[in-house]
């Protein structure tokens, strides 16, 4: 049975001017469709690296990266693009999204690089705001909604394209305990209803234990993988 | 086409979420463009009088002036000593190739009677070839024929402006004028040639046959001579030539000896004319270069906040190539914002150069003239300064890293 994900012996070196700097030492992990996986570690563990590579931001300096069969070590930045556009959704910490632009908008906006026409836009939009829960929201713009609902947004624009991978880096960080639980109550819905695979990078151990699955960062290792449900 | 489409709209938004700095950018382009607009307009306008003006003058055209008296010391002006004969006409004409036409000419001022009114003019005796000569046309009545110079007839054409001072609206064909006296039957009238490159009014002027001016008007002490010699060459080209063989060939036949000064001018009034022309042209492309410098600066304005945009909004470009945008997607949304900044400015720059160029009709008076070429070229001009200067903000864009572009605060 094929992986969804499947990274083998993973390494990747910072270049800072003279001196080396290895963020990734050899990382060999799978992550198979379907799955809610946590990724933590503390800060500079290489977590955040991980993520990027996984979601085709950057290229691992050697290593196997295999993504639905895919080799995702030589890609160019087009091919980079049109795979982020297509198989991946990303969610930050900060929700960026376009302040000028209304929440059904930023959800589109991933649609535009797809080149899907307008109409088919805001349809497509829309459904995905209400899997979210903000479908009467559409018209606001992120200023006018409430940190929990901006990072609903975001997990809507992540979503729009139904993406093979739904990858959140630290979703909860600028948010309030009860708005996390929500949102993370949201994550394992699209999870179990949907089927949607998440990758989560965080640091907080409440917010990993909604994950069925945590992979322990240090020093750009893997140092535990377990499996476990609340 | 939807990329497009979306690439346009998304470039609106921008320059309108930044109203105040898109006008501002604008105001650069819109000052180069209408600089560039109401220049060229005042500068072929300038061009196409003095065209007129060379054109109503006739082409290819030299003219010998018969040698200048000296009296005790004191010199007088060309044409003052009658030292051309009407044989150097004749021996012009058939000795030197590359002559199309040669009009020899007496003139002088005199006074004209009509009834009550009266003018002084001048009295410009030639042969029918002056009118091929000088580009005159009849507007109504006929030319002096080769009869006329025989008979020494006293007929004459009048040039617009006497007609009008003599007649007024009346038609002055067939009636008799009085010059010096002597009654003339108007045969024709000539149609406006308005100023001269040097300001005369060259309609201000009475035709006769080149014999009755001789014989009947400004009584000659020597027959035969004349003040002036028209000649027009048969082409820009042989110009030259034609000027210096007419030299050699009159001081051959006034025996002047090596060394000697001529005792006639020769002049070549198109070179004068050409002259003028080029320096209208020098200073149209001088007061076009001038407003392609100010549309420069704007240029560089849009540049100065394309950059400005790039760097404010790299996080946007960050997100945007984190769901999936590519190097051109960005490339073409920063482009697409600079063109259309430039564009803008350029059909606003076209419409304010216009208005203005009018403006400075109605206080000037000077002659203008707005081209297509010109308005077309002023808009290319406009869109080629966006692409050019939007170019390196936009490839700066395009060539971010999104995950440094996503962590830019």
């Amino acid at each position: 049975m094929d992986a969804l994900i499947q990274v083998e012996n993973l390494v990747k070196i910072y270049q800072l001017g003279e001196v080396e700097i290895p963020a990734l030492r050899g990382i060999t992990l799978s992550i198979e469709r379907g799955e809610f996986v946590a990724i933590m570690g503390a800060s500079g563990s290489g977590k955040s690296t991980f993520m990027n590579i996984l979601g085709f931001l950057d290229l691992p300096t050697s290593g196997l990266y295999l993504f639905e069969g895919i080799h995702g070590e030589h890609l160019s930045r087009d091919e980079l693009a049109e795979i982020r556009n297509r198989k991946i959704g990303f969610v930050f910490q900060g929700f960026n999204l376009l302040s000028k632009y209304s929440a059904l908008e930023n959800v589109e906006l991933p649609l535009i690089y797809s080149k899907i026409s307008g109409s088919r836009r805001r349809e497509m939009a829309q459904r995905a705001l209400s899997a979210v829960g903000l479908e009467d929201r559409s018209h606001h713009h992120p200023f006018q909604l409430s940190g929990g609902e901006q990072q609903r947004v975001a997990i809507a624009r992540a979503l729009v394209n139904q993406p093979s991978v739904l990858l959140a880096d630290e979703p909860t960080g600028n948010l309030d305990t009860k708005t996390s639980g929500e949102i993370m109550d949201l994550f394992r819905k699209l999870n179990e209803e949907m089927g949607i695979t998440i990758v989560m990078v965080t640091h907080e151990p409440d917010i990993a234990s909604y994950a069925e699955r945590r992979i322990l960062f240090k020093d750009g290792q893997v140092v535990e993988d377990s499996y476990s449900r609340l | 086409m939807t990329t497009l489409v979306a690439s346009f709209r998304i470039a609106l938004r921008a320059l309108l979420a930044n109203k105040m700095r898109s006008i501002l950018t604008l105001l650069g382009i819109i000052i180069g463009v209408g600089a560039v607009i109401a220049m060229i307009a005042v500068g072929s306008g300038a061009k196409k009088r003095i065209e007129e003006q060379i054109a109503s003058m006739g082409s290819n055209l030299l003219v010998v002036m018969s040698g200048s008296a000296t009296s005790g010391g004191i010199r007088f002006g060309a044409g003052t000593v009658p030292t051309l004969t009407l044989e150097d006409a004749r021996a012009i004409a058939s000795e030197i190739p590359g002559v199309k036409y040669v009009a020899p000419a007496y003139n002088g001022i005199a006074q004209v009677v009509f009834g009550n009114q009266n003018w002084s003019t001048l009295i410009y005796g030639s042969t029918p070839e002056i009118f091929e000569i000088r580009e005159w046309r009849l507007v109504s009545g006929r030319s002096l024929t080769q009869q006329d110079i025989d008979g020494a007839a006293k007929v004459c054409i009048l040039g617009k402006t006497v007609a009008e001072n003599l007649f007024g609206g009346l038609d002055p064909i067939g009636e008799i004028v009085r010059i010096k006296k002597i009654p003339f039957t108007v045969i024709g009238v000539l149609s406006p040639k308005g100023q001269s490159t040097w300001g005369q009014d060259q309609d201000d002027i009475i035709f006769v046959p080149l014999t009755t001016a001789q014989k009947r008007l400004f009584g000659m002490q020597f027959p035969g001579m004349v003040r002036s010699i028209s000649i027009q060459a048969m082409g820009p080209e042989v110009m030259k030539n034609v000027e210096e063989q007419i030299t050699e060939l009159l001081r051959q036949r006034h025996r002047i000896p090596q060394g000697q000064d001529n005792d006639f001018t020769v002049r070549n009034l198109t070179e004068v004319a050409s002259r003028a022309e080029e320096s209208a042209k020098v200073m149209s492309l001088l007061l076009g270069a001038i407003a392609s410098i100010s549309l420069i600066v704007g240029g560089i304005g849009i540049m100065n906040i394309m950059l400005v945009s790039v760097t404010e909004r790299t996080r946007e470009i960050g997100i945007r190539m984190a769901v999936g945008a590519k190097g051109k997607d960005i490339l073409l949304q920063f482009l697409i914002e600079s063109l259309m900044l430039s564009l803008m400015g350029g059909i606003l720059g076209i419409a304010i150069g216009m208005v203005g160029t009018l403006v400075l009709v109605h206080f000037t008076q000077w002659p203008t003239l707005f081209s297509l070429k010109a308005i077309l070229l002023a808009f290319l001009f406009s869109g080629s300064v966006g692409v050019f200067f939007g170019f390196y903000p936009a490839r700066k864009a395009s060539l971010l890293n999104p995950i440094d572009a996503l962590r830019y605060e």
